[in-house]
């Protein structure tokens, strides 16, 4: 191991544990004092006595080729000490998390408003930021692609040589002409959203005394960002070495680079260490957003409203690169027509290139669309039936056993109709016309409204989302665990890549290594490229796969410590099981000190752990067991509407979800809130506006998200049907709540306006509109 | 140009400070006080939340230039030594903090909020912390964190400590 020529200030460090508890209890984060007293240092924070400051220049046209560019006028501005083109890329310039379509520095033509163009490196951030503007780009602007069927014709302008489409995921299943007695169908579309985290795309580089550089950054999975940088410039692996710095949240809007490659770059040339921290304005093009989506749903059923067919094509705008474009297709199409037996299947669904923003992974990743849709044509099913809504869907709901329209069995629990029931039978807030407060009413505290023309509304919807990295992928975690004495006392260490956005995954690693070893203290090394690959934070997959790795490392310390007391008492190590610093044996007698065992010495193993394989589907009927876990999560949402006005105002999002094993209840707690109002956001407020590929609002002045006063009560009721094939028999947490919330207040208002409500976020002129 | 402030309680004087630097600008990366946080740099988020002269500001929004002679307490300037203040504590317990990016800023508006406030209602805390942004957590364990310490404010002004 290399270590660096000079660590900077707010690089991590190690975090130890500050209290007790298990898998199954809620021990308090072991960040969240260093957080409250604003000494957790995030990326933005990194600090070094001669670092300089990086800025990008983006493209101003969604499509044009580059002629010229003259640095020049930059490069002469007193501090600034180097501009960078795509000529100074040493290694290959294109990367991508699927495809490596994507160039570091767009070379010869720019595909998107906010490409990266051009680089520089300054004494102070400012004076980066107007020499930016002194390079001087002489733009050809070519006629643009930026709607997403359009992008299928094929006189369309091309985004890629190779063509406009990325993926085509097919489902055919049962008969391939069905018909049934009751047909709806309908279309939706579904807008832009973002992942709007707080903490700013940022991050330090630091060159290296061997040639190469050490990043510390804001990440959701360090190595699949050091095969990216490797080869953008050149460089081994062991040449580039990733720490994870703090994170101001991430949603999926960081498993793409942003300024990973440009500070390196700008570091290697200069030969200082190079800060950059986007701005909000810069962070609305710096990362990929979740895909819009243009959706068209029919449904056969029996008179009774069961399902007998459904037909789905769904196009997902991935805007001018790739990124997870393939596998946001795939969910959308899998889990496209939501939890419910349907024998008779037929889906198409394409992931195009346009000239948009590029689109990638954002919490819920392909499903959140495809819900919006399935879930407004049951409610269209259930009404043209004269049936219950709820029951329509317990109707049809998928239970254990049942087969999925790819024709994976779900073996364990899918327990779709009670948590429907749990949540249609959680207490109702209090009527409009009780309303305590006119506060509370639509239009809040701009008083537009005493109550007259506001009416109620109650939605549900239900959803399914597969946990983990799918279709056949090689989707595992590494960890490194330690034992040793440390002051007289057991002290655990567990590193891995895998990286903490918030969710509290640190908290989780510490109680697994306490309830597997028997310790109280655990130490979580810093997040690094270090040891191997943790696997992405995302598709609600850390608890599980890094969550398994840590247990199975556990596990291998704890037998090399047990193998060695036994070899010294001279019984057999099944007999004995190690309880933080003792060693127990069957009758419950105390046999051994873990201190004498160990000595001076610590015991370590490092674990790759993978889940069970999933499979590639058939490319022409999309069967297979693609995905490895499913979850299963249900909303009510209770809204007012102010009819006259378009305004809403959400009373009671409320919800039930299987979490298969809460192992930190009260951080589960926190992700279905988070996740919910994420998902209401999308219903009815947040939209990246895009109009002839240019984005309309980047800034928080005019992309809204919910605030405290948007956010309603909700209540939450957990079910833990243990998954057999699962580490505690867990089940992902993270994303089905942003699924089911969005669909549900949707409905809600629905049902409140009487109107059709046929794309999202519902503005207040959809709902006024005659 | 020079400017001379106080900061948690300490005199501070900074040089070479540009003409258009924010306030935010000059503690994060002039005084190494990096806890107030950018998130928007437009004063929409509330994550750069500072007292200066006793009035919760966006410090994204205040010119370095006017904290001359003034007094700024930021995030960093709460907690008594090693003892956080009730509110520090209370986001702590109550789960209040998964990123905690918005963290410090609702720190000094809810300290804010309860120095001004005894017991305040539901509709009053949310009121009071609407120019903050939350992304993470829906803001529910936001809401207990900032009543429970009320709660324990309220107790402790009780009896009289
Ligand atoms: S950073 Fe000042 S309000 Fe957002
Ligand atoms: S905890 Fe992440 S933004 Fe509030």
């Amino acid at each position: 191991m290399t270590t660096p020529t000079k660590v900077p200030t707010g690089a991590p460090t190690e975090t130890a544990s500050t209290a007790e508890g298990r898998i199954g209890d809620s021990p308090l984060r072991p960040d969240g004092v260093l957080k409250v007293t604003g000494e957790f240092a995030y990326s933005s924070d990194l600090w070094m006595d001669d670092m300089i400051w990086g800025a990008t220049l983006r493209s101003p046209h969604p499509h044009a080729r580059i002629v010229s560019v003259d640095i020049g006028a930059a490069l002469a501005t007193p501090g600034v000490c180097a501009v960078l083109t795509a000529d100074d890329i040493p290694g290959r310039n294109a990367v991508g998390l699927e495809h490596d379509d994507q160039p570091v520095l767009a070379e010869r033509v720019v595909r998107y408003q906010g490409e990266p163009v051009a680089l520089v490196a300054a004494d102070h951030p400012e004076i980066a930021r107007q020499a930016v503007k002194k390079i001087v780009v002489d733009y050809q602007v070519l006629p643009a692609v930026t709607d997403g069927r359009q992008a299928l014709d094929p006189s369309a302008p091309k985004v890629h040589e190779h063509g406009n489409l990325v993926r085509h995921f097919k489902i055919r299943k049962g008969d391939p002409a069905p018909s049934a007695p009751v047909v709806v169908s309908l279309d939706f579309e579904v807008g832009m959203q973002d992942q709007a985290f707080l903490g700013p795309e940022s991050g330090l580089a630091v060159p290296a005394e061997d040639g190469g550089v050490d990043l510390y950054v804001a990440t959701q999975w360090l190595h699949v960002d050091q095969r990216q940088v490797c080869q953008a410039l050149g460089l081994p692996p062991e040449r580039v070495r990733l720490s994870l710095a703090g994170v101001g949240g991430a949603f999926g809007g960081r498993e793409d680079l942003s300024m990973h490659v440009h500070a390196c770059l700008l570091a290697l040339h200069t030969g200082k260490p190079v800060k950059m921290v986007y701005n909000r304005e810069e962070s609305f093009f710096g990362h990929v957003h979740r895909h819009p989506a243009d959706l068209r749903y029919e449904f056969g059923a029996e008179a009774d409203g069961t399902l007998v067919y459904g037909k789905v094509e769904i196009i997902f705008d991935g805007g001018a690169y790739a990124s997870s474009t393939g596998a946001v297709v795939a969910n959308g199409a899998t889990m496209g027509l939501g939890p419910y037996r349907i024998p008779h299947v037929r889906v198409d669904c394409y992931g195009v290139y346009t000239n948009n923003p590029p689109c990638g992974a954002m919490r819920g990743f392909g499903c959140v669309q495809a819900a919006f849709a399935h879930e407004a044509l049951m409610d269209e099913l259930a009404d043209r039936l004269g049936l219950d809504r709820v029951t329509i869907r317990q109707r049809n709901g998928m239970r254990e056993g049942d087969e999925n329209i790819t024709g994976q069995r779900i073996d364990s629990a899918a327990p779709v109709a009670e948590l429907l029931q749990i949540v249609r039978d959680m207490e109702l807030p209090p009527s409009a016309s009780e309303q305590r407060d006119l506060r509370d009413l639509p239009g809040g505290v701009a008083n537009s409204t005493h109550g007259e023309g506001v009416v109620r509304g109650v939605g549900y919807a239900v959803t399914y989302k597969n946990v983990g990295f799918s279709e056949g992928f090689d989707d595992f975690s590494t960890a490194r665990v330690r034992l040793e004495i440390t002051g007289g006392e057991p002290v655990a260490t567990v590193h891995t890549a895998a990286a903490e956005v918030g969710q509290g995954l640190i908290t989780v690693e510490q109680q697994i290594c306490r309830t597997e070893l028997g310790v109280e203290r655990v130490v979580v090394h810093p997040k690094d490229t270090q040891v191997g690959s943790g696997g992405s934070t995302s598709a609600s997959r850390q608890t599980y796969v890094t969550g398994g790795a840590v247990k199975a490392a556990c596990e291998a310390v704890r037998q090399r410590v047990l193998d060695r007391a036994a070899a010294t008492i001279g019984v057999a190590a099944n007999t004995l099981r190690l309880d933080g610093a003792k060693i127990v044996a069957e009758s419950g007698d105390v046999v051994a000190a873990l201190a004498d065992v160990l000595g001076g010495d610590a015991v370590e193993e490092t674990v790759e752990w993978r889940h069970r394989p999933t499979q590639r589907v058939d490319p022409e009927t999309g069967q297979g067991d693609a995905h490895v876990q499913y979850a299963f999560s249900a909303h009510r949402a209770v809204v007012d509407v102010d009819v006259e006005l378009g305004l809403v105002k959400v009373v009671a999002l409320d919800t039930a979800q299987d979490v298969g094993k809460a192992i930190n209840p009260d951080a589960v707690m926190g992700q279905i809130q988070g996740g919910s109002a994420q998902g209401m956001g999308l219903a009815l407020m947040e939209e990246i506006l895009v109009r002839d590929g240019k984005i309309l609002n980047p800034s928080f002045t005019d992309y809204l998200i919910p605030t405290i006063l948007d956010m309603p009560p909700m209540k939450i009721e957990i079910l833990e049907y243990a998954d057999p094939h699962a580490p505690y028999g867990l089940r992902g947490v993270g994303e089905p709540p942003t699924i089911s919330s969005g669909p549900a207040v949707a409905a809600a208002i629905r049902q409140a306006s009487g109107k059709a409500l046929r794309r999202v976020p519902i503005r207040p002129e959809h709902i006024t509109a005659s | 140009m020079r400017i001379t402030t106080t900061v948690n309680g300490e005199p501070r004087e900074i040089d070479d400070v540009w003409e258009g630097e924010s306030l935010l600008y000059a503690l994060r990366e002039r005084m190494g006080l990096p806890g107030s946080k950018n998130a928007c740099d437009q004063g929409e988020c509330g994550s750069c939340t500072v007292y200066l002269d006793a009035v919760p500001v966006c410090a994204c929004l205040v010119a370095a230039g006017q904290a001359q002679g003034r007094d700024i307490i930021t995030v960093e300037g709460l907690a008594e030594r090693d003892t956080l203040h009730p509110v520090q504590q209370a986001f702590v317990e109550a789960g209040a903090v998964q990123c905690g990016f918005c963290t410090p800023g609702l720190i000094v508006a809810a300290h804010d909020l309860l120095a001004r406030s005894l017991q305040p209602s539901d509709q009053v805390i949310r009121e009071a912390l609407a120019g903050n942004l939350c992304r993470c957590t829906g803001y529910e364990k936001i809401l207990d964190a900032v009543r429970l310490a009320a709660d324990r404010l309220a107790d402790a002004s009780a009896s009289g400590r």
